[in-house]
Parts: structure tokens; sequence; C-alpha cells
């Protein structure tokens, strides 16, 4: 079942990625976009991650991605004629070939190390979010810290960013 | 049971996927788009191996990396606002005032 479910994420959100990638409309690529974001929500459920879940969906699909078709909304953009770069084959080929040798490098490859000490059934006993918070503010406060104030400059630097610059005539006090 | 490199293979198709986006989209807001499907791919590799090693450190620096796509997407945007009101364009070959 696990299998099933996995096969319909993985190669959904593989299908959306493309089209976003390819499709001309942006639109249409924000959209296609919200779809691979929400299969790639249905993977973290998978592996036992209901918290990085619930971010997903709030976060991405629900602040960044409205960002993006705002962003687009207000821009009002036309799709354009020529929307690849002139020498894209040149860039296909070589991808298409290597993605494939990467492939059978890692479908072959054993994967062994080093366990870690949070068993599946240990987080399913208390809960996913529950031993996320633990973990982030015991042994990853410093990073968390570092988080709020990147987001704070973040916040900052786009306000002034995108504020609408004043006239030379305000700026110098005449008239 | 799926084997983790099947979740390995997932996102390494993905990512190549969004590198593609980046290298040969013009418009400038499908090339952050593009961004945002690499970033997601780091986020299923981080995950899959801090399920299949038992550990949770994986899961944190994938919740940290959504912080940093957040705070990306912002001042990209707001960027490509910039970029727009001196010049209509959001062509990303058309942007070379900086250029040496």
């Amino acid at each position: 079942m696990v299998a099933v479910f996995f096969a319909y994420f993985a190669l959904v959100s593989i299908a959306a990625g493309v089209l976003t990638v390819s499709l001309k409309n942006p639109v249409h690529c924000g959209l296609a976009l919200l779809a691979l974001l929400m299969h790639v929500s249905g993977l973290f459920v998978l592996l036992n991650a209901e918290f990085l879940w619930a971010v997903q969906v709030i976060v991405y699909a629900g602040a960044i991605l409205v960002l993006y078709l705002f962003v687009l909304m207000l821009l009002n953009l036309k799709a354009d004629e020529r929307y690849f770069h002139s020498s894209y084959l040149y860039f296909l080929g070589p991808a298409v070939g290597g993605a494939c040798y990467v492939l059978v490098l890692l479908l072959r490859s054993p994967y062994g190390g080093v366990k870690g000490d949070v068993p599946a059934a240990a987080v399913l006993e208390s809960g996913d979010t529950h031993a996320v918070g633990i973990k982030m503010f015991s042994d990853h406060l410093l990073q968390f810290e570092i988080i709020g104030v990147f987001l704070l400059g973040a916040i900052i630097g786009a306000i002034v960013l995108a504020k609408t610059p004043k006239s030379i005539e305000d700026v110098t006090g005449k008239k | 049971m799926v084997p983790l490199s099947a979740y390995v293979a997932v996102s390494a198709i993905l990512f190549i996927t969004g590198l593609l986006g980046v290298l040969i989209r013009r418009n400038f807001i499908i090339v952050l788009m593009s961004v945002e499907i690499m970033l997601n791919a780091a986020n299923i590799n981080l995950v899959a191996f801090s399920h299949y090693l038992e550990s949770l450190a994986g899961q944190l620096t994938a919740l940290f990396i959504i912080a940093i796509a957040a705070g990306e997407a912002a001042i990209g945007l707001a960027i490509i606002i910039v970029v727009f009101r001196g010049k209509i364009s959001t062509n990303v070959d058309e942007m070379n005032v900086l250029k040496w």
C-alpha cells in the first residue's frame, strides 16, 4: 500500500516539476508548482514527518506560492514567444544523460550508515511535532535564532526594495 | 517497504529538472520557481535519510530550508518588482546593467 502511494506521489511530483519548467504561461507554471509542492508534502507523510507536511502546506503552498501568483498578477506578464534560452538544446542532452548515469549509480548504492538514536516507533509514540520541538529547542537552538534574525532581515530588505521611491522634488524640498 | 534509493532517485530527478529550469528559462519568475523545485528536492533527500537513519536532524534541516526559501522568495520577488519598474521586462537576458 505504501509503495502504491509512493509511486503516485513520486510520479505526479516529477510530472509537475517538468511541467513547471516547460509550460509557456507563467500562471500555469505557478499552478504546476502548487501540484508539485502538495505531492512532495505527501511524500513527507509517507516518511513519518507530519510536522513538515503541515509546514510545507502552510508555508510553501499557502504563503510562498500565493506571493508568486500575486507578483505574476501585479506584473501582468504576457507569455513570451521564445520562452526558452536560445541554446537550450545544448543543456538538455547532457542533463538527460547525466540524470540517467546518476540514477544508475543511486539505485545500486546500498546506503549503509550510522543509525541515530530516534527510531520511528519512538517518534510515533509522542508524535512527530513533539519530537521535532524537543530536538529543535535543545540541540539546534542557535540555528533557530539565526533563522529568526535572517527572516527579520529578509522582511526589512523586501520592504525597502519594493517601496516606491520618492521623486527628487519631494526629497530636496523644492516645489 | 520502499527502499531509500527510490526516494533519493526521485529527489535527483527533481533536482535536475530544477537545474535545467534555471539554465534554460528566460523569465526571471520561472527561474525563481525552479530554485524552489531544487530546494524541495533537497528537502525530500533530507527527510528520507532522516527517516531511514533514525535521526531527527534531517527533518530540522528541512525545516530551516523552508524558512530560507520563504526569505529567498520575498527578496527575489522584490528585486523583480524593482527591475520591472525601471524596464518593462522580466527577461534575464535583458538584465545586464551590472554585467562587466
